[in-house]
């Protein structure tokens, strides 16, 4: 199972960074310069519309845009952060947890038939999965 | 599948707001019945919510070249049901349109509709579908993110494909071509999508198996099977 999790981890790392090489360089534009590498699907949308619609215009534009790209960043980081802190708090409770009850329940089977082997036990008890 | 702020000509801005905001009210009623019932799942649901708040953030690269993100409500649609997944879909999309103006409000009905309602149902009812057959829960899992989170984006590009027809294709020309921006594009996410959710579940069923017999979708399944 602890390896299985693992060459799941391992496959999505793979899934990630293949296509930086796999990917065909960008199309040469118009201007003989090749387009952005890896820019945004979002932003190809926007463009196709453009193509398929040239006289199309906006019609609403956003309240607040981030100062620059960095800002940009910065704000998926503290979204992405945020979620993954919310993750890793939940993790650590739970492990947390789960060793608080096998102790609990190692101190309930046998108070007396072995005390100090409960201490070497802790950490070899066969994972739930 | 963010469409941009403005890109939607205003009759499908409205058309989409309009037929998401049922699902909203619909969600939040679920949300609520369910913490009021059983209020230990809230840490449930904020894995879930934190789960889709990271994907969401997270632009991978993809084998066309071009950048997109999973977007993570496969997982809340598996736990709570996919109803439940649209209010926090709806947090994430306020968060990136009004902060980041990545998408927007006044295509917040159709970005919704994609992320938070497709999705989210498409996910539930593969996942249904593969536990009636009987088939290996990862792999229900497995199927039910990845191909909602491929739903979402196809969506996007039915979105689109309607608002901007090809002038020589019509839909079917301009499906094509975003489908090709956004669907293919996906592929490769979906499946770390999928990879990532089974991951998430494994723990789940580790640490929270008690929580797990009392949700919809996974305490019958258990009980079943």
């Amino acid at each position: 199972m602890k390896l299985r999790n693992w060459l799941i981890l391992a496959a999505v790392v793979l899934l990630t960074v293949l296509p930086l090489w796999l990917a065909a360089p960008p199309a040469i534009g118009p201007d003989g310069i090749p387009g952005e590498a890896f820019g945004g699907a979002d932003n190809k949308a926007q463009e196709a519309i453009s193509e398929i619609a040239p006289g199309y215009r906006p019609w609403f534009s956003p309240l607040i845009e981030p100062a620059s790209g960095e800002i940009a960043s910065l704000l998926f980081a503290l979204q992405a952060a945020l979620g993954a802190g919310f993750i890793g708090y939940w993790l650590g409770a739970s492990v947390t947890r789960e060793r608080l009850h096998r102790e609990m329940n190692e101190k309930a089977a046998g108070p007396e038939a072995a005390p100090p082997a409960s201490n070497l036990s802790g950490k070899n008890t066969a994972h739930a999965d | 599948m963010h469409i941009m702020e403005g890109f939607l000509p205003p009759a499908h801005a409205l058309g989409w707001s309009l037929a998401a905001l049922p699902f909203v009210a619909l969600g939040v009623r679920s949300l609520r019945r369910q913490l009021q019932a059983q209020p230990e799942q809230r840490m449930l649901l904020g894995v879930a919510a934190a789960f889709s708040f990271t994907l969401s953030a997270l632009k991978l690269p993809s084998v066309t070249g071009s950048c997109s993100h999973p977007t993570g409500v496969g997982l809340g649609a598996l736990l709570f049901g996919p109803a439940a997944m649209v209010p926090v879909g709806l947090v994430v999309l306020l968060f990136q349109a009004l902060l980041l103006a990545h998408g927007g409000l006044t295509t917040l009905g159709a970005n919704l509709f994609s992320m938070a309602i497709v999705g989210p149902f498409v996910a539930a009812g593969l996942f249904r579908a593969g536990r009636a057959l009987a088939l290996p829960l990862s792999a229900c899992v497995f199927t039910a993110a990845a191909l909602g989170d491929l739903a979402t984006y196809v969506t996007t590009a039915i979105q689109l494909a309607w608002a901007f027809p090809d002038p020589a294709g019509g839909f079917a020309g301009s499906f094509a071509k975003f489908g090709a921006i956004f669907a293919i594009t996906q592929i490769p996410l979906a499946i770390s999508e999928g990879l990532l959710t089974v991951l998430v579940v494994n723990a789940l069923r580790r640490f929270n198996a008690e929580e797990l017999q009392k949700l919809p979708l996974f305490g019958q399944r258990e009980v079943k099977a």
